[in-house]
């Protein structure tokens, strides 16, 4: 069993834009590279090339079809799913060794591979799977916020992002202090009604959702855009209109004359 | 229990040795890469921030090259085929050999009949140079993949308004307010679409997707049409219909910047019917609202009239506008009378008329910007049409693909919102008229390269490629009656031609990045056998297939030879303003690739190769007078080609201090120059110059400054395309160079210079009644190797997804397989159930589906067992008609592979061992990939 500290400075998370989101996995792979060669073991790939491949990823996008209550089309949701970096994360309290921690200054959640031996348990507790036991090396491997990118002297101000956020070519991920009210991303969670995955297993995730608009509905849009009212009954009463029509231009001759 | 510990951690690490900056090519979108290296290897790729296209993001497949450079797949060694064709069985030879080998046979060619050579090379991105090659060795036989990919896109566009989507041009991200997507995919472009939508987005802009199927853009899509596939144009004609009917088109950008005032001979009889009425200048008339008299489209001050017309000499002149409204306010294309066969409301046809009104007229604006047109008048500003249209090969991809692209254009241009603030923008070399594109040749004779440029755009039945018999001088039979403006060739016929001597035999096929043995061709067990079948001699039926392809791939084992490629950080290229540029609508731009690591393999680039193979049969522009080699490889040619002078491969960093755009010397240190600025050349184009470019005399003045052409061209969209009336003339029997008969009803249909829609696949509607496509995910799109370690872990399977009511008509279960079936052939696959589907449609991702032995995978990889490709069931040729011929499954008009037409039956059986049809394993040149991987690079 591990502590969680009893607060943390700020709040660091992701706002993840699900009305955005294609569903191309740039973020899945970008993590997968920048993860690979980064922080800790790199992210295996079992059978890389064979029948059963399997590799460890931080980040996945999963699929969902949704058929709306009020009917209507099915629709597509492509939901991005890592860690959450969870106020009162299971997966911290779990852990027999210490390895999994909650970082005061951040909140961002990591595994110390060091201590880590590879239980199970901290997977076995999140309720979002968002841990992946990497099988070569057989530590737990979760995101890690890209903790040696934000802070990296070495990178740019502007590169000192999670690599999922830098690469996600639709601009359906933001970071940033979720502890702040007054943050870009507090805003944005505020303005396009951001929410919690799962709230009532308390785990108080930091990550949050913005959900998809409203989709196929179209009746806002009639007042404005009525059905169009033919300029003639008749195909002939078509190059009358025309006609006048052309002498009400603002570059009309005829209208110049008058 | 533990307290709350953190351990030292460092969160500063060094992130690599060195940055450096190329150009991606895991896909056609051509993206900068940051390419971070560590101990001289590739340790993390990420977008270049600066980069003109992809502006530092970078998506799945730019990601996971570094697994892509470092594939088990690649070919390691020029490969000399010792076991028949197919088998894989090789040996590995040194280059001089594979050069002496390719250079006897093309020299041989070359001096006998030189059109026996044919050349094709895929998803070739470097086509100005292939092509230049392939024209001075003298071959009439060269082309890319565009026949079988998106031509109808290109040709419609450019014969329409000069331009096209993607490459061409792009919607103007930030100003539209209303964005229609129509049969994209999860392609065409990659990450500017998606960066794209995203902006809309944020800004709250409506997005309708139309499109059979509800994944990746459609997903997003505010309204999903989910249309029937090859509808499409008739969709777009009923909003057509809706929009003249109500009045709602732009008549003052008709009548100022198109050809609708232009007057049209309406004499029946006459061999001038339907075509303009010209000045002696040959200039197009219209009649002048001011003055009643017919003048020169182009004379300043002008009010070109829409309602024009006059009779003279007993025949009567109507403008081309009122061709338009005899056809599209017909009851025929209303939406009433189109929605069932569209599989749309018509109330949703009609609203979303509507919407296009509301927002092009209603929520039109006006840039404060002051420009001349090439009339000379002034404009005080920029009126603004926030409405915007994207299309790719969903709509292009049937036999009807041209008509409806053009449909799509006409609709763009009746809106005014082509050229236009919150419209579609070109991108620079465009915007660019069919008549300043070069016509076709295939003037071959031995010895001596082409009398012209291989592809072009013909003007009229006299620019076909016909002999004096009436024959195709090209094998692939382009530019013929069957498809008179097949503007990129037909890459899918060719092997089928040459297989059958049709329209004559060839000597060796040599091709480049194209998997025409599996996920590229039609008919993909046909293929196979026109490969490996051999004549009563034993000698095979296509004597020699030379290959090249960086990685091994079900193509190579039917090559006799194989050159291998490189990967794409491992060479030189250049994405050049003279072939597919990477411009944007606000800046003209190209850009490089150069070795950020060498090969560890006996591989070549392959355009070196052709440099080399250039200078050994001494071709024109590849020697020096003392015939000694005039390029070193393809780096030194890019720097020190020139097409014009001054005008060369690269546009940047020109003339001898490196400080020209554009136009200038050759720069020797230009290579240098692209990679000290990152890879890329971009110079932005002038604020007055950045709409209404086709007329607006400070664009056409800078693109002569910077080279794209050589004096001002300004022009009309032509919603009326005048070169289509020639050909249908000629099949109503005007002039010399008329069709053969069965052809004439073809031509006279299917050549309307209007836009008109007819059914894409009739045949068989009522036994195969659903409809069957194909789609390529994000994560792989276009990409050149789904062997990719990390990819094939996103997408290693492909199901066919079934809708709701196929699904339960069928009984389907989770887990299930079908019998497919077409009037082709039928496959045995595995289904899964997709609700967010048009209710006739099924489809799959393409390409995920490999044969046993190729790639550098397992035996038991889930792509050779369970992955299938739906190629099986599409023919190159149409089913029989009873009339002794067979059709080809192309668009009449252009030639462009029908792939999309595919109808289908399904049953439910039960499961084979594997997807059927099962092929035997091909022993591979490369092994196969190593069991697992923990990949990091330096300490």
């Amino acid at each position: 069993m591990t502590q969680l500290p009893s607060s943390t400075t700020r709040k660091l998370g992701l706002v993840i834009d699900l009305d955005t989101c294609v569903g191309c996995h740039a973020c899945v792979i970008s993590c997968k590279g920048w993860n690979t060669e980064n922080y800790g073991a790199p992210l295996s790939d079992m059978d890389a090339y064979g029948g059963d491949p399997s590799g460890t990823f931080l980040n996945r996008v999963h699929t969902y079809e949704m058929q709306p209550e009020q009917g209507g089309a099915a629709q597509t949701v492509h939901f991005p799913k890592s860690c959450l970096h969870c106020e009162d994360a299971p997966c911290v309290t779990v852990c027999p060794t210490g390895a999994s921690y909650k970082r005061v200054e951040d909140g961002i959640v990591l595994v110390n591979e060091s201590n880590c031996i590879g239980c199970g348990l901290c997977a076995w507790s999140c309720p979002y799977g968002a841990r992946e036991l990497d099988r070569a090396e057989g530590v737990m491997k979760k995101c890690t916020l890209c903790v040696d990118r934000i802070y990296n002297e070495n990178l740019p101000e502007v590169d000192r992002i999670p690599s999922c956020v830098r690469t996600c070519p639709a601009g359906a991920r933001s970071f940033g202090d979720l502890g702040d009210p007054d943050s870009d991303v507090s805003q944005l969670v505020a303005a396009r009604g951001g929410y919690d995955l799962m709230p009532e297993l308390g785990t108080k995730p930091v990550n949050k959702y913005l959900p998809p608009r409203p989709k196929d509905t179209t009746d806002a849009i009639d007042i404005l855009a009525p059905f169009l009212e033919p300029v003639a009954e008749e195909a002939t009463g078509f190059i009358g209109w025309l006609d006048r029509a052309l002498d009400a231009l603002p570059a009309s001759p005829k209208k110049g004359s008058n | 229990m533990n307290k709350h510990v953190q351990p030292a951690l460092d969160t500063s690490p060094k992130v690599s040795d060195e940055i450096r900056q190329t150009t991606c090519y895991m896909c056609a979108c051509r993206c900068g890469i940051n390419v971070h290296m560590k101990d001289g290897q590739v340790a993390y790729i990420e977008g270049n921030r600066d980069h003109p296209v992809n502006k530092g993001v970078l998506c799945a497949k730019g990601s996971a090259g570094i697994m892509q450079v470092n594939a088990p797949s690649r070919l390691k060694s020029p490969l000399k085929r010792v076991g028949p064709r197919g088998s894989g069985e090789f040996e590995e030879i040194s280059w001089d050999e594979a050069l002496e080998i390719a250079g006897g046979h093309l020299g041989r060619i070359r001096e006998s009949d030189p059109k026996k050579l044919a050349f094709f090379t895929g998803r070739d991105q470097s086509q100005s140079f292939t092509g230049f090659w392939a024209q001075s060795y003298g071959t009439p036989n060269y082309a890319a993949h565009g026949g079988f990919c998106s031509v109808n896109m290109a040709a419609a566009g450019i014969y329409t308004m000069g331009g096209a989507f993607w490459e061409f041009g792009q919607p103007d991200w930030d100003r539209a307010k209303l964005f229609m997507i129509f049969g994209v995919a999860e392609d065409h472009d990659s990450n500017p679409i998606k960066m794209g939508l995203g902006k809309l987005k944020k800004r709250g802009a409506k997005i309708i997707g139309v499109n059979p199927i509800r994944s990746g853009y459609n997903a997003i899509a505010d309204e999903w049409v989910g249309i029937t596939p090859g509808t499409d144009g008739l969709f777009i004609l009923a909003l057509v219909h809706e929009l003249m009917k109500a009045g709602k088109v732009d008549l003052n950008y008709l009548s100022q910047f198109t050809n609708a005032p232009v007057l049209l001979n309406e004499d029946p009889d006459s061999p001038e019917n339907g075509l303009f009425l010209r000045d002696k200048d040959g200039k197009p008339l219209v009649i002048d609202r001011a003055t009643g008299k017919q003048v020169a489209f182009d004379k300043k001050g002008i009010t070109p009239d829409l309602a024009g017309h006059f009779r003279k000499g007993g025949v009567t002149y109507r403008t081309v506008f009122q061709h338009m409204a005899d056809r599209y306010l017909s009851d025929e294309y209303a939406p009433d009378a189109v929605a069932d066969r569209c599989g749309i409301p018509a109330d949703t046809i009609k609203r979303i008329a509507a919407e296009l009104a509301h927002t092009a007229f209603n929520e039109a604006f006006e840039l404060p910007i002051e420009w001349t047109d090439f009339r000379g008048n002034k404009h005080k500003s920029m009126p603004g049409r926030p409405v915007s249209f994207h299309a790719m090969r969903g709509i292009s991809a049937h036999a009807n693909g041209f008509q409806t692209a053009r449909a799509l254009h006409v609709l763009q241009i009746l809106l005014g919102s082509v050229e236009t603030p919150g419209g579609f923008r070109f991108k620079p070399p465009y915007p660019k008229p069919a008549e300043a594109h070069p016509k076709p040749h295939a003037g071959a004779q031995p010895g001596k390269p082409l009398d012209g440029p291989h592809l072009g755009y013909p003007q009229g039945p006299d620019d076909l490629l016909l002999d004096d018999v009436g024959n195709a001088k090209r094998i692939d039979k382009a530019f013929t009656w069957e498809n008179p403006l097949s503007a990129h060739g037909l890459m899918h016929m060719v092997i089928s031609n040459a297989y059958a001597g049709d329209p004559y035999k060839i000597d060796t096929l040599f091709m480049y990045m194209a998997n025409m043995s599996w996920n590229s061709s039609m008919n993909t067990s046909g293929v196979i056998k026109m490969l490996t079948d051999t004549d009563d001699n034993g000698d095979y039926v296509i004597p020699n297939i030379i290959y090249s392809d960086a990685y091994s791939s079900e193509m190579v084992a039917y090559a006799d030879l194989v050159l291998p490629d490189t990967t794409y950080l491992e060479r030189h290229d250049c994405i050049s303003l003279l072939d597919r540029p990477i411009c944007e609508a606000d800046a003209m731009a190209d850009s490089i690739r150069w070795p950020v690591i060498e090969p560890d393999r006996n591989v070549r680039p392959f355009q070196s190769v052709l440099v080399d193979l250039g200078a050994r049969l001494g071709l024109p522009g590849f020697v020096n007078d003392d015939g000694s080699a005039k390029y070193q490889d393809y780096a030194d040619y890019i720097v020190n080609h020139e097409r014009r002078p001054g005008v060369g491969p690269l546009a940047g960093f020109r003339g001898e201090n490196g400080d020209q755009a554009g136009r200038g010397d050759v720069n020797p240190n230009q290579m240098q120059a692209y990679i000290d600025n990152g890879g890329f050349f971009e110079e932005h184009i002038p604020t007055e110059a950045s709409y209404y470019k086709p007329w607006n005399a400070a664009y056409q003045d800078w693109a002569v400054k910077m080279g794209l052409f050589d004096a001002p061209q300004p022009y009309l969209f032509q919603l009326y395309v005048e070169p289509m009336r020639k050909f249908q003339l000629a099949a109503e029997g005007h002039g010399t160079q008329q069709p053969p008969e069965h052809l004439r009803q073809q031509v006279r249909q299917k050549m309307d210079p209007l836009p008109i829609w007819y059914p894409s696949a009739e045949e068989g509607a009522d036994e195969y009644p659903i409809h069957a496509l194909t789609q390529r995910p994000m994560a792989m799109y276009h990409s050149w190797g789904t062997q990719n370690a990390w990819l094939r872990q996103l997408h290693g399977k492909n199901p066919l997804y079934v809708p709701t009511k196929v699904w339960t008509e069928n009984g389907f279960q989770d887990g299930d397989w079908a019998r497919v079936t077409s009037p082709h052939g039928s496959i045995v696959v595995p289904v899964a159930l997709q609700a967010a589907l048009n209710p006739d449609t099924v489809w799959t991702w393409n390409a995920i589906g490999k044969r046993k032995g190729t790639w550098a995978l397992g035996q038991d990889a889930p792509e050779a067992t369970e992955g299938f490709l739906l190629n099986h069931l599409i023919h190159e040729l149409m089913p029989p008609k009873g009339d002794g011929l067979r059709w080809n499954n192309s668009d009449p008009v252009t030639g462009q592979a029908a792939w999309f037409d595919l109808r289908v039956k399904i049953d439910k059986c039960d499961p084979p061992a594997e997807a059927q049809p099962a092929f035997p394993e091909i022993k591979s040149p490369v092994g196969r990939g190593p069991q697992n991987l923990t990949w990091k690079v330096g300490k």
